[in-house]
């Protein structure tokens, strides 16, 4: 049987920012591409982030990922990456292979595989073409019917292999759990070691951390343009909060907005043509929305509270914040055309750093508890009810998964930073703990675009 | 002779770099050096010695109230308290009586909670201290209030005195 073609985007490489070494205190020339050749370095010496998982799904489904054919030879096994992937997410449960070597739905007992109970089974080739490129074939087997549910071919070149093996991961889980996968999404998150900050990006199991920024100020706030090409971000190399905007690729950034005061909050539309953000210029703390194709901004509301965290709704019809106009920090919603702003939390006295799902049906949040912990919640928007999922003490900056099924967070063990994630029926839990320094400030990056063929 | 004046007029010209006030003897090295043509140079007019500015900066002489720029505030307050009145009106006359100095208020709050709400935080207690020196006359162009949120905290701790040390707003003199 022969198998459809599937295109792997081609995720350009991230480039550092040249412009992150002024951000360095102005080092002397030659310093400073001592600095540059260092920082590139270490980005591909740099261990990835360690990931741990507790807790598991309701139901575990069994699958046999075999070793692809060949795959030893190249620079990246995918068979290992899937499995992985597929663990991680806390709903499969690795069958063990005992070195089988299958590579062809002929070659399969179907009883053999059942009776070790397995439900499905991932099973794949990989041809080194004369030009270099490997061609990666992989069918996805139903051990019960006995039948193939799905397979493809992709042609990439060897760079782009562990990429493939999140993208088959992605096909997996889709075809088994209904939902879309995220194992080929990437995140940004901030570290600091002792004076120094880094805002990295990385896949979503960690690996391939790339720095993004480098300062000894602080940065804080990175979010994601919906397309994924573009971060914002708040960073205090001025001595001050200001919001930069900085293209992934290839590296170049701007200052949107360096008004008088403090300068923070980015938040996108679903359009990646505005951002909200939170000024001080006409007193307090107050939100701004940004124009940032044809420049000037709109101003939605006016009060004489703290207004901040906005965050739109991913139909763009609603602004979400936090605010404290009724004495104490809480979430509201304003539609973003404009009008009243309705309240959205009514327990406890400390609700903030609210973003919607992907669907805009639910919100995840921080809320602080009678013991003064803060925690993680996820509040769905028509019923009102809430479900804390996690129970740090400092939990905080929480981001749903592109496809609503994990909450990223940041939290603290031992009194060093870390990112955690969880699902969000709270069931599976994974801890991200970085080799070295604090991890803070994460932030779930988009799906990734599918190429027109 | 030559000698002797070239000196003092270099130590006046050093002198005259610092916030003090030129001696008599600065403002004769002066009219010695003066070449045809040339202006007299500014800072060679006698002004009023200001009390405890003898050779010195005001606001970083230790025995000035001057040098002391941090303002503390109470668990979820930002009113200026009584403690800290004379500190803040120090700094505004210091500012009306020299127009063209600027300063930055920094806002800070302590670690709980969320990195953007307590930016907010800071940013109020920095404008609360803006709101005061204006009221005292202090001109909207020369003060700048910004905030650290809890960024950059003073003291590292996790207890209650590390974050009253850190809800605080700091005075800082532009060029320092």
């Amino acid at each position: 049987m022969s198998l459809p073609e599937a295109l792997v985007y081609n995720r350009p490489g991230l480039f550092f920012s040249e412009l992150s070494v002024p951000a360095l205190m102005n080092p002397k020339p030659l310093l400073r591409f001592a600095l540059l050749l260092l920082l590139l370095l270490g980005g591909t010496a740099r261990a990835a982030l360690t990931i741990d998982i507790i807790g598991g799904g309701e139901r575990q489904i069994p699958v046999a990922v075999l070793p692809f054919a060949n795959e030893e030879g190249l620079t990246q096994a995918l068979a290992p990456v899937i499995a992985a992937d597929l663990t991680r997410s806390g709903l499969f449960k690795m069958v063990e292979t005992g070195g089988a070597r299958i590579h062809e739905p002929a070659q399969v007992n179907y009883a053999d595989w059942r009776a070790r109970g397995a439900e499905a089974m991932v099973i794949g080739t990989t041809t080194t073409l004369p030009d270099g490129r490997v061609e990666v074939r992989f069918r996805l087997l139903d051990v019960v019917k006995q039948t193939q549910m799905t397979g493809f071919v992709y042609t990439v070149s060897q760079a782009q292999l562990r990429l493939t093996a999140h993208k088959i991961a992605d096909v997996i889980y889709q075809a088994l759990t209904g939902d879309v996968g995220v194992f080929a999404t990437r995140i940004a998150y901030v570290v600091k070691q002792g004076k120094r900050y880094e805002l990295q990006v990385s896949d979503s199991d960690g690996y391939g951390a790339q720095t993004v920024l480098a300062s000894n100020e602080p940065i804080i706030s990175p979010t994601w343009a919906p397309d994924g090409e573009r971060l914002a971000y708040v960073s205090f190399e001025d001595k001050k909060p200001v919001v930069y905007v900085q293209s992934l690729k290839a590296g170049d950034r701007r200052a949107v907005a360096r008004f008088k005061g403090s300068n923070s909050a980015p938040a996108w539309s679903p359009d990646g043509k505005r951002l909200a953000v939170v000024l001080s210029m006409a007193g307090g703390s107050q939100i701004f929305v940004l124009n940032l194709g044809e420049g000037g901004m709109t101003r939605l509301m006016q009060s004489a509270s703290i207004d901040t965290e906005p965050t739109f709704s991913p139909d763009g019809q609603w602004l979400m914040f936090t605010s404290d106009r009724g004495g104490s920090p809480q979430i509201y919603r304003i539609p973003a055309a404009g009008g009243a702003p309705q309240r959205l939390t009514f327990e406890g006295s400390y609700n903030v750093s609210a973003r919607f799902s992907p669907d805009g049906k639910n919100f995840v949040f921080v809320t602080r508890n009678n013991n003064g912990r803060f925690n993680v919640a996820v509040q769905d928007i028509a019923t009102r009810q809430v479900q804390v999922l996690t129970d740090g003490a400092l939990d905080e900056s929480p981001s749903f998964a592109p496809n609503g099924k994990m909450i990223l967070y940041a939290s603290e063990v031992a009194g060093r930073g870390v990112l955690a994630a969880v699902s969000s029926d709270g069931r599976v839990k994974q801890r991200l703990t970085s080799s070295s320094g604090d991890i803070r400030e994460p932030a779930w990056g988009p799906l990734a675009r599918t190429q027109p063929k | 002779m030559i000698r002797k004046i070239a000196v003092l007029a270099i130590t006046g010209l050093l002198l005259a770099g610092c916030e003090s006030t030129p001696t008599k003897e600065q403002e004769a090295a002066k009219v010695e050096e003066r070449t045809p043509g040339q202006q007299p140079a500014p800072g060679a007019q006698a002004q009023p010695l200001q009390p405890g500015a003898v050779g010195g900066n005001p606001l970083t002489d230790p025995a000035s109230p001057l040098s002391r720029r941090s303002i503390y505030f109470d668990f979820d307050s930002f009113v200026i308290k009584q403690e800290h009145q004379a500190l803040v009106q120090a700094h505004a006359r210091y500012l009306k009586d020299n127009a063209q100095a600027k300063v930055i208020l920094q806002g800070n709050a302590d670690e709980r909670g969320s990195r953007e709400y307590n930016l907010a935080l800071g940013q109020k207690r920095a404008d609360a201290v803006k709101r005061a020196m204006e009221v005292l006359g202090v001109k909207e162009s020369q003060i700048e209030s910004v905030s650290f949120g809890e960024e950059k905290p003073r003291a590292p701790g996790h207890d209650e005195a590390s974050w009253a040390e850190n809800r605080r707003a700091d005075i800082v003199y532009q060029g320092e």
